[in-house]
């Protein structure tokens, strides 16, 4: 799709966050709160195994036992987990063969989204799964990748037809006792995306999904499962928005690659959750565990934007568990307003020749909070690891903070790490320049900034990172004073 | 007995020892208290991650000195910088040994922290000084329950202390496991400047714990350089806790020269208070065998156009951990702050072990803050260029050691403190070069 100006221009008129509309469908939700049978009801419900149901179960009662984190640089109130309903689909739930027999209120809601499924199937070769409201309605392309032998579907579908894959790797990369939101993700998942490339299949096209919050007081907990089995190569791109609420939501998701030998997994982000109002006001809590594992020669790439979501609480991470491979990690995070942000890495380097890559890039305005938070491990058998770790954090405003806290442990002596940071704010002199030539002070922060993230915009995949420029600049006006 | 128990319980007896009435009764008992509810800290605490003080604490120390020892000067002469002239306060076991030391009330004081602490005519001073910066952690606590001697150290206005100031701390080991708690108070005040040097030594193998208190009080335009020679013997542990209070366009700097010790914990803080500030924090660890050191430092910057510089190199052999935890902190006022850090490390053997944990708080926007973390080893095209011109493997490796923690060494303002530390390195990596180092 085309981006020219005029669209910037209509966006940057757009003050109040553009996606915060809600769509009138009658769902089929449980009972709020969350007990063993809340949990035996949602796996009865997607009509799962006993394997499932037991795991399920497994997560759960080690959930019960834990309490939530309160290490990260976020305050907020703690959510209700007895007043969450944990499940919700739309009630018209038969699968569609066609677009034509989709709800036509909820096509309406992926236009506002922009992701007009017609348009969507001609476009660029981009296979959708969308899910909303935890369960998936509608998937593309589907045919085009079984072809290749790709498995892409949602993850209930997964657990019918691959539960052979689904039980050897569920789990594998993020255990259901990792921590208490994995544990709870592990507990209650209502839906997510599954995708299986086999042995060196190179994918053909971006995988896509996007996720959207739909039913009020509804938690969110995707679980997403990417599996690149020897020699294959994958990018999925993730992108989500949601409603405008007061009420504070819920989205705890669970992301788990695994990439086999000489394999390679891409993996992009842009997230833009309702991060609240200009007081601060609801906004979603995002409470992310996202990790990847990677064996010999296998890469395993994250790349993020963040600019929504009133908490935000996210560290996708890389084993780097085989002989030189590769994890790499380039985020921007930016909060305006009341936004509060915890994000960075984990860089576990445990084969030999690992090497890793961090490029963060946290901007601040308002009076949010960015913090970045980045583990670099070299354990004692990860001979001649590399590690290059950059964290830079601009400044608008001095209501605003910026947070690093990496820590860097190194226990053989061929590693190297490298690690740098800088806190900066935008020079008086850069805007003069710019206005002088006919640029107004907006636009030319604007500039500035996106010339800030350009290391990580570049390395979105394209149709990502026109959207990932628009939504820096969306997320930052009105920050200058 | 647990430590902690034994430690609650003689706080009572140690009253008795010293004056209940002395002015600073009401705080020790406050302190007590405080170290009762948080006792030694743990690896459960954010700031000591990396820190197990737990192989120390199991020890059983006598916590008082119970007689005086004396030592012949002759004897621990090499632990001076004797080729100057200096004040000297000096303990043994905790309690001052007026024989070795050489202290001044001429103009400036040089002398005692328990005359500080019992004489009326110091009272002003403890009221406005003693325990005013220094955190109410567990072992800041203990040691203010338990503080009664230490250096006192009052320079007034405009005055230059004629002489480096050497603060040395001897333990014989008549105990067979010895606890000692140094309290140290010094006040500089508005253009005057101070050069201090502190040492802690252990003359056997027997145990010892040390858990020191430094509070520092640099007023306006003030000049501190304090240097701190950490090279006890290996059976010692020392957990430092400094804290520096500077006005403005004041200029504080410490050195901490880290070679010796089993465990050591260096907690050092500055907090700058004025405008025009700049804090100088420098650091070279060279540690083998199974030792342990943990530099902890805080710069919390609090007013505009204030600067902080730290640089700390480590060389770490064998089975040594060292752990780098740096913070610094931009309050939103503090615009124009320049802050930087870094903290470059050598690994030269596989069992040992890096954690280093730079961190940025700023809420400031008009800011320059960097930090800077390197781990590696020694580069191996130079190793091959100087032996292939005759330098032996181990003269170069000492030889390029030597350079990479340099521009640290080169900022001490004492020459004859600089060539001693020289000689310590040149011992540490044993090796004789053949020129002076």
């Amino acid at each position: 799709m085309a981006y020219t100006e005029d669209d910037l221009k209509k966006e940057l008129e757009t003050k109040e966050y553009e996606y915060g509309f809600y769509t009138d469908i009658e769902s089929d939700t449980f009972p709020v709160g969350l007990n063993e049978d809340i949990v035996r009801a949602i796996s009865k419900k997607k009509e799962e195994p006993e394997w499932m149901t037991e795991w399920r179960l497994e997560a759960f009662r080690v959930w019960e036992k834990m309490e939530e984190p309160e290490w990260a640089n976020v305050r907020y109130e703690k959510p209700d987990f007895q007043s969450i309903s944990y499940y919700s689909a739309p009630n018209k739930k038969p699968k569609y063969n066609s677009i034509d027999e989709v709800d036509p209120e909820l096509l309406e809601t992926f236009k506002k989204l922009g992701i007009s499924l017609d348009e969507q199937k001609k476009l660029a070769g981009v296979a959708v799964d969308i899910v909303m409201d935890s369960v998936s309605v509608a998937t593309t392309f589907k045919e085009t990748l079984a072809e290749k032998g790709i498995i892409f579907c949602s993850i209930s579908e997964a657990i019918q037809e691959h539960p052979e894959l689904v039980k050897k790797y569920i789990g594998s990369v993020v255990p259901q006792k990792d921590n208490f939101y994995a544990a709870l993700n592990s507990a209650v998942f209502s839906d997510g995306s599954f995708c299986y490339i086999p042995k060196g299949v190179r994918c053909p096209m971006e995988l896509s999904t996007y996720f959207r919050i739909n039913q009020a007081g509804t938690g969110q907990f995707e679980r997403t499962l990417v599996v690149a089995d020897q020699g294959s190569y994958v990018s999925y791109l993730e992108g989500c928005t949601a409603p405008s609420r007061d009420e504070n939501q819920l989205h705890a998701a669970v992301v788990e690659l695994i990439a086999l030998d000489d394999a390679e997994i891409k993996y992009s982000t842009v997230q833009n959750w309702y991060p609240g109002n200009a007081d601060g006001k609801g906004g979603v809590y995002n409470f992310v565990t996202k990790r990847g594992i990677c064996e010999t020669n296998a890469k395993i790439s994250w790349t993020q934007v963040e600019t929504g979501s009133a908490v935000t609480w996210k560290y996708p991470s890389c084993v780097l568990k085989g002989n030189n491979s590769v994890g790499e990690f380039y985020s921007i995070a930016v909060t305006n307003n009341y936004q509060q942000a915890d994000t960075g890495t984990k860089m576990i380097h445990l084969g030999k020749n690992t090497k890793s890559t961090i490029i963060s890039k946290g901007i601040s305005a308002g009076k949010s909070q960015n913090s970045y938070r980045g583990l670099v491990q070299i354990n004692s058998r990860a001979t001649n690891a590399r590690n290059f770790s950059q964290c830079d954090s601009l400044l608008m405003g001095n209501e605003c903070g910026a947070h690093t806290f990496p820590y860097i442990e190194a226990k053989n002596k061929t590693a190297q790490i490298e690690h740098e940071a800088t806190t900066s704010k935008i020079g008086e002199d850069q805007i003069f320049y710019c206005n002088q030539r006919g640029i107004d002070t907006e636009k030319a922060i604007a500039l500035i900034v996106n010339g800030f993230s350009k290391e990580v915009l570049n390395k979105l995949p394209m149709e990502f990172a026109v959207e990932a420029q628009k939504l820096l600049e969306i997320s930052l006006e009105g920050s200058v004073g | 007995m647990e430590l902690k128990e034994k430690l609650v319980s003689s706080f009572l007896a140690f009253e008795n020892t010293v004056d209940v009435d002395a002015p600073i009764h009401d705080i020790r008992s406050q302190a007590i208290k405080v170290f009762e509810e948080k006792g030694f800290p743990t690896k459960k605490e954010e700031a000591w991650k990396y820190t197990s003080l737990n192989s120390i604490l199991k020890h059983d120390y006598s916590i008082f000195p119970k007689e005086e020892n004396a030592l012949d000067f002759k004897d621990i002469k090499k632990y001076f910088i004797h080729d100057i002239d200096t004040y000297k306060i000096v303990f043994i076991d905790g309690k001052y040994s007026s024989h070795l030391s050489e202290t001044t009330h001429e103009k400036i004081d040089v002398c005692l922290m328990s005359s500080a602490l019992t004489h009326e005519k110091y009272k002003p001073i403890v009221d406005n000084y003693f325990n005013k910066i220094a955190r109410q952690d567990g072992l800041t606590s203990l040691n203010t329950a338990f503080s009664r001697e230490g250096a006192y150290i009052y320079i007034p206005k405009n005055k230059l202390a004629d002489k480096p100031i050497q603060i040395i701390h001897f333990s014989t080991g008549k105990e067979s496991a010895q606890m000692l708690q140094p309290r140290n108070l010094i006040i500089v005040e508005e253009n005057s400047h101070v050069q201090i040097i502190e040492r802690h030594q252990s003359l056997t193998d027997n145990p010892v714990l040390t858990n020191s208190v430094t509070e520092i009080f640099v007023d306006k335009r003030a000049v501190v350089d304090y240097y701190k020679i950490q090279n006890d013997n290996q059976n010692a542990s020392l957990i430092d806790n400094t804290y520096i209070d500077q006005q403005s366009q004041s200029l504080a700097s410490v050195h901490t020269f880290a070679f010796g010790g089993n465990i050591t914990r260096n907690n050092l803080n500055f907090y700058q208070k004025g405008e025009g500030i700049d804090s100088v924090l420098n650091g070279i660890t060279i540690v083998e065998g199974k030792q342990h050191v943990d530099h902890n430092t805080l710069v919390h910057h609090t007013q505009p156009n204030c600067e902080s510089h730290q640089d700390y190199k480590g060389i770490f052999d064998e089975k040594a951990t060292g752990v780098f935890n740096g913070k610094i902190i931009v309050n939103k006022e503090a615009q124009k702050t320049n802050a930087f850090q870094s903290n470059n490390n050598i690994l030269l053997s596989d069992k040992a072990t890096i954690n280093s944990k730079p961190q940025l708080e700023i809420f400031a926007d008009d800011v320059k803050c960097s930090h800077g973390c390197t781990i590696g080893q020694l580069d191996d095209n130079a190793l091959f260029y100087m032996r292939s011109r005759g330098i032996g493997e181990k003269e170069a490796k000492a030889l390029l050691m030597y350079a990479f923690a340099n521009n640290v060494l080169e900022s001490v303002k004492i020459p004859q403190l600089k060539s001693r530390i020289n000689k310590l390195i040149a011992n540490k990596l044993n090796v004789n070069i053949g020129f002076d180092l």
